[in-house]
């Protein structure tokens, strides 16, 4: 191969990523626009609520326990060490409301309620149901995509906090019920550090942009998949990776936005 | 299930998450004892405010009565100029004083007031006169040296 090949190669593969970073751009516009319509249609997005929010509660309860459990655990046997075990409530709600909240809940997001939408949507699309809206002219962007699109917006920040909190609950579980640290410190301690805005507040904003990010990923792979079985196969996959590593990185950038700065 | 029935489900969901927000603002977090209103200011100069941050709580007989609004530098006196939000009910005598002290030995640092036995008070953005900077660890250490070294030779007599 010449260097002139592999010049044009490089310019190639250039081209290419950033002909699909325009398409994005112009498909999340697309979907900006179609957002009043599907509003007007308040049902529609109650409906994609309880299909994305309502089904996803007990993954979301259950994980949140779970991690709260280890939380209280893991840094029980690090504080200890220090004498510091009575700053287990700080280190629990800190690191969920901050982090593990709107993360994991992003990922298991992703796999829970993305693949579903990819995988809906790929089906439509392979069983030309899309095209059938659009030769009655009704626009399957209003009518399809912008609902679950609210839908998804609505129903991640509202997970995360409700996994945070439960997180918290089984942190309380195993430091205090379990260890038996004082609950009058472990809860004094968190009320101390843990500020409204500064910590439950940009954790709310954190997961309201991964909520947007998952859902617009997996609206996108389902609307442009190839309208086979592989098609919807392989969009499926797409959409849990692309996610779950869009999730991790928007979550550096907002983090070295949100907390870099000392207050 | 007809609409009725995902409706009233979609509203469970989104009450449960109501209530987990409000569960983290009010249990988790200090929203509960969060004034926001009801404030008037304060300033203070101190000669070297050390690690002193925004938002550190400011205490009178060790309870929290206000915080710490701002702190710049005073460009003629160089000192640190500190603003101080106290809640309004809470007056002051106009000797009070305020110390930069830390919670602990190694914990964060606030402002602790010290009021005087003057019967006239402060008024909302009056200044107070008495102030003792913050413990600077290197300085307390260096001193300590400096008086070693000038014990040593005596010592050794």
């Amino acid at each position: 191969m010449s260097p002139l090949d592999l010049l044009q190669t490089l310019g190639g593969r250039a081209l290419t990523v950033f002909r699909a970073l325009g398409h994005h751009a112009f498909f999340f516009a697309e979907l900006l626009k179609h957002l009043p319509q599907a509003l007007r249609r308040f049902y529609l997005v109650v409906a994609q609520i309880h299909a994305i929010g309502n089904y996803s509660l007990v993954i979301i309860a259950a994980s949140g326990l779970a991690v709260g459990f280890v939380l209280g655990l893991q840094g029980y046997y690090t504080l200890s060490r220090y004498g510091a075990a009575e700053s287990l409530g700080l280190l629990v709600a800190l690191s969920l409301t901050r982090e593990l909240g709107p993360v994991v809940t992003a990922l298991l997001f992703a796999g829970r309620a993305g693949t579903s939408l990819t995988a809906e949507i790929g089906l439509m699309k392979a069983g030309e149901q899309l095209a059938a809206m659009e030769m009655m002219a009704i626009d399957p962007k209003s009518r399809v995509l912008a609902p679950r699109f609210i839908g998804g917006l609505i129903a991640m920040p509202l997970l995360a906090a409700m996994f945070s909190a439960v997180g918290i609950f089984g942190g309380y579980v195993v430091g205090v019920l379990l260890i038996g640290i004082d609950p009058g410190q472990f809860w004094s301690q968190m009320q101390d550090g843990v500020d409204v805005f500064d910590d439950v507040g940009n954790g709310m904003v954190k997961s309201f942009v991964f909520g947007v990010a998952c859902t617009f990923i997996a609206l996108y792979q389902g609307y442009e998949t190839q309208a086979t079985p592989e098609g919807v196969a392989q969009a499926t996959t797409r959409t849990v990776v692309i996610s779950s590593l869009a999730v991790l990185l928007l979550d550096f950038v907002l983090t070295a936005v949100m907390f870099s700065t000392p207050r | 299930m007809g609409r009725r029935g995902i409706e009233s489900l979609v509203g469970v969901f989104v009450l449960l998450g109501i209530v987990a927000i409000f569960y983290l603002a009010l249990k988790a977090a200090n929203l509960a004892s969060f004034n926001t209103g009801e404030t008037y200011t304060l300033i203070a100069r101190f000669d070297n405010i050390g690690g002193l941050k925004v938002r550190a709580p400011v205490r009178s007989a060790g309870v929290t009565i206000g915080r710490v609004a701002s702190i710049t530098l005073d460009t003629k006196t160089y000192q640190g100029l500190v603003t101080l939000e106290i809640q309004k009910s809470i007056e002051f005598p106009v000797d009070t004083s305020a110390k930069i002290l830390t919670a602990g030995l190694l914990g964060d640092q606030y402002i602790g007031l010290e009021p005087g036995g003057d019967d006239k008070m402060l008024k909302p953005g009056d200044t107070i006169k008495m102030t003792q900077s913050a413990v600077v660890l290197e300085n307390l250490i260096g001193q300590f040296l400096y008086n070693r070294a000038a014990e040593g030779p005596a010592e050794k007599k």
